[in-house]
């Protein structure tokens, strides 16, 4: 089991359909294209003797390029956020020396410098010249060697490197897509990040379906609407935040005016409800599905189709009606549970963390070993419940994380930032309910005696420290926050006042 | 027969077929292609003729199983030869159409 052989297959059946395309500068690969460039690049990686594949850049050809010769090298493929500093990108590539690095020119005097780490731009990488020698169709096909690592943010603020398999990402792939289901004229628009779980899986979903990728590597709505429209994009999947976006880029339009997109699916975080709802009628002629899924599970593992958005927007029955907001059900071979926080399964409609088991679940960490117990559960730290039917309603993180616009931001790290200031006593970081973002980051901080918090100036020295999208964006000035006995920080209360507040 | 393990890739030794084993019993299991052995990378076969009761051929990205569907596997390249086991056939499986996610 190897995703090369994914590849391998689209190749052979139609090597001359193109198979991605850069939407930023129009250069495209055929299927044929990309898997003889996997097939030097895989040979330059196992020359040069690292361990790693790591790629740190936006999207572009050299994401699916880069992807598939990790495979056929057998190294994993770590993709990094190109939103990252340098000394964040170097605390990580310490973890996965010795690594070939494939990156911006700009990156290359701090980051090539760095022990045990082979530095090449994304444009040497990419150029045949630089790629002497081929390898043969010698891919490994040990289902239990690492494909990816992707590194993922908890809690702690120090982030998880999650470990897929290839016999995961290959079962989530032959469960969930039919082989060249895809027809040549159809499109897939692709504008998540290539280091999120959701970018990897648009690359292996859309090659096993022998679909054209058009990759959109700066997210806009304007953006967006000119590249579907340019090439008759049939399928896209968007987070809550740009469909949010490109229904306001709409604004006055009748119709979005794109009959050809037959599917737009949306996952990440939680939908709003008018979002969702003016999009349907923007966009008549779409489909539209909504996806749940973990890194660690190989992406989705739940799904709200298009009949059952139509069934649920249709109906007068209040419950029914709900599950317009749900996440839909378990998909074949994926199986969800609701527990309580002593491990007992819960009944329907009762709130508890949501459990899954699987054969594309991972639920592995390097250096950590697999957080799954004796049976395959996964506990996803998601906090949501079922009804009757087994649809899935989220309703946030079982533990802390903000997810604000699909991206995780750990309160901690905001809270230290607080506590670095000369006026803060004390600090509480929470997720309040947000329209635009899902959620929104509001604290709660306590003044050192006989000093006085100026709330736009602490907002302030946060944004000095730490990317805009962590400035809380509701403070309040509190005499002390709540704790229990023991004394542990009682978030849910913090949560509730701030959230209410942010509501009036 | 060697055991056969999930992810191996096997080769016909009469056409040009190519499977790859998605979920298996366990143990050993004699698989046939066009009613002759299938191969292990590596292996060498005598030259065999397709069984013509085995040749109604096999279908690129088509996942094909026992009727007990204890073994499944995925055609990986075409060929002209049957699969199956112990003389049986294997069944082609039926895959649901899901929505488009990703």
């Amino acid at each position: 089991m190897n995703i090369m052989m994914l590849l391998e297959m689209t190749s052979g059946a139609f090597p001359d359909r193109v198979a991605f395309t850069d939407g930023s500068t129009g250069v495209s690969l055929t299927y044929a294209q990309l898997f003889e460039k996997a097939r030097a690049r895989g040979a330059s990686v196992r020359n040069s003797k690292a361990q790693r594949l790591v790629k740190l850049d936006v999207s572009n050809l050299a994401t699916p390029v880069s992807l598939f010769a990790s495979a056929w090298a057998g190294v994993p493929y770590v993709p990094l956020n190109y939103r990252l500093t340098d000394a964040e990108i170097a605390a990580l590539l310490e973890r996965v020396t010795p690594a070939f690095l494939v990156t911006e020119p700009k990156r290359v005097p701090a980051l090539g410098e760095l022990n045990d780490v082979q530095c090449s731009t994304t444009s040497y990488f990419i150029d045949d010249d630089n790629h002497a020698n081929v390898l043969d169709a010698d891919w490994s096909m040990d289902p239990d060697e690492v494909a990816v690592l992707l590194f993922t943010s908890g809690t702690t603020g120090v982030p998880k490197a999650a470990v897929l398999r290839h016999k995961h990402l290959v079962s989530y792939i032959l469960s969930s897509v039919e082989f060249a289901c895809a027809e040549e004229d159809e499109a897939a628009l692709v504008c998540v990040p290539p280091y999120h779980i959701a970018g990897i899986a648009a690359v292996l979903s859309s090659v096993y379906s022998g679909r054209h990728v058009v990759q959109l590597p700066n997210f806009s709505a304007e953006a967006w609407i000119e590249l579907a429209r340019q090439h008759k994009v049939s399928t896209a999947f968007v987070v809550p935040t740009m469909l949010a976006r490109i229904v306001d880029a709409l604004e006055g339009q009748e119709s979005a005016n794109m009959p050809h997109l037959k599917n737009l699916s949306y996952g990440g975080g939680k939908m709003p409800l008018s979002v969702i709802e003016k999009a349907m009628v923007l966009f008549p002629d779409t489909d539209f599905s909504n996806a749940y899924g973990l890194t660690e599970t190989s992406s989705t593992i739940a799904v709200l189709g298009p009949e059952q958005h139509r069934i649920a927007q249709a109906s007068s029955d209040e419950q029914l009606r709900r599950r317009l907001v749900s996440v839909g059900q378990a998909l074949p071979g994926v199986e969800i549970e609701i527990r309580d926080e002593e491990g007992r399964v819960l009944g329907a409609g009762e709130r508890g963390e949501i459990y899954v088991r699987g054969e594309q679940v991972s639920g592995e960490y390097e250096g950590r070993g697999s957080v799954t117990d004796a049976e395959g559960w996964f506990p996803t730290r998601d906090a949501g419940s079922m009804d009757e039917e087994g649809y899935l309603f989220l309703e946030g993180r079982a533990d802390d994380v903000i997810v604000r616009g699909g991206e995780n931001l750990s309160p901690g790290e905001i809270e230290d930032v607080l506590l670095a200031h000369p006026t803060v006593l004390d600090a509480a970081v929470v997720g309040v309910p947000d329209e635009q973002w899902g959620e929104g980051v509001a604290a709660a901080v306590v003044a050192r005696k006989d000093k006085t918090i100026d709330v736009a100036e602490l907002q302030a020295f946060v944004k000095e420290h730490l990317r805009s999208s962590r400035v809380p964006q509701l403070m309040e000035v509190w005499d002390e926050l709540p704790y229990n006995e023991t004394g542990k920080l009682l978030r849910r209360i913090v949560k509730a006042r701030l959230a209410g507040d942010a509501v009036n | 027969m060697p055991e056969l393990k999930t992810g191996a890739r096997l080769k016909s030794s009469v056409c040009d077929g190519e499977i790859m084993v998605v979920a298996t019993p366990g143990g050993d299991i004699d698989i046939t292609c066009g009613g002759a052995p299938m191969l292990l990378p590596g292996d060498e076969a005598a030259a065999a003729e397709i069984n013509p009761e085995h040749a109604v051929g096999i279908v690129i990205g088509k996942r094909y199983i026992t009727a007990d569907e204890a073994l499944e596997v995925l055609c990986v390249k075409a060929g002209q030869g049957s699969l199956a086991v112990n003389g049986e056939l294997l069944l082609q499986k039926d895959t649901k159409k899901l929505p488009k996610t990703d």
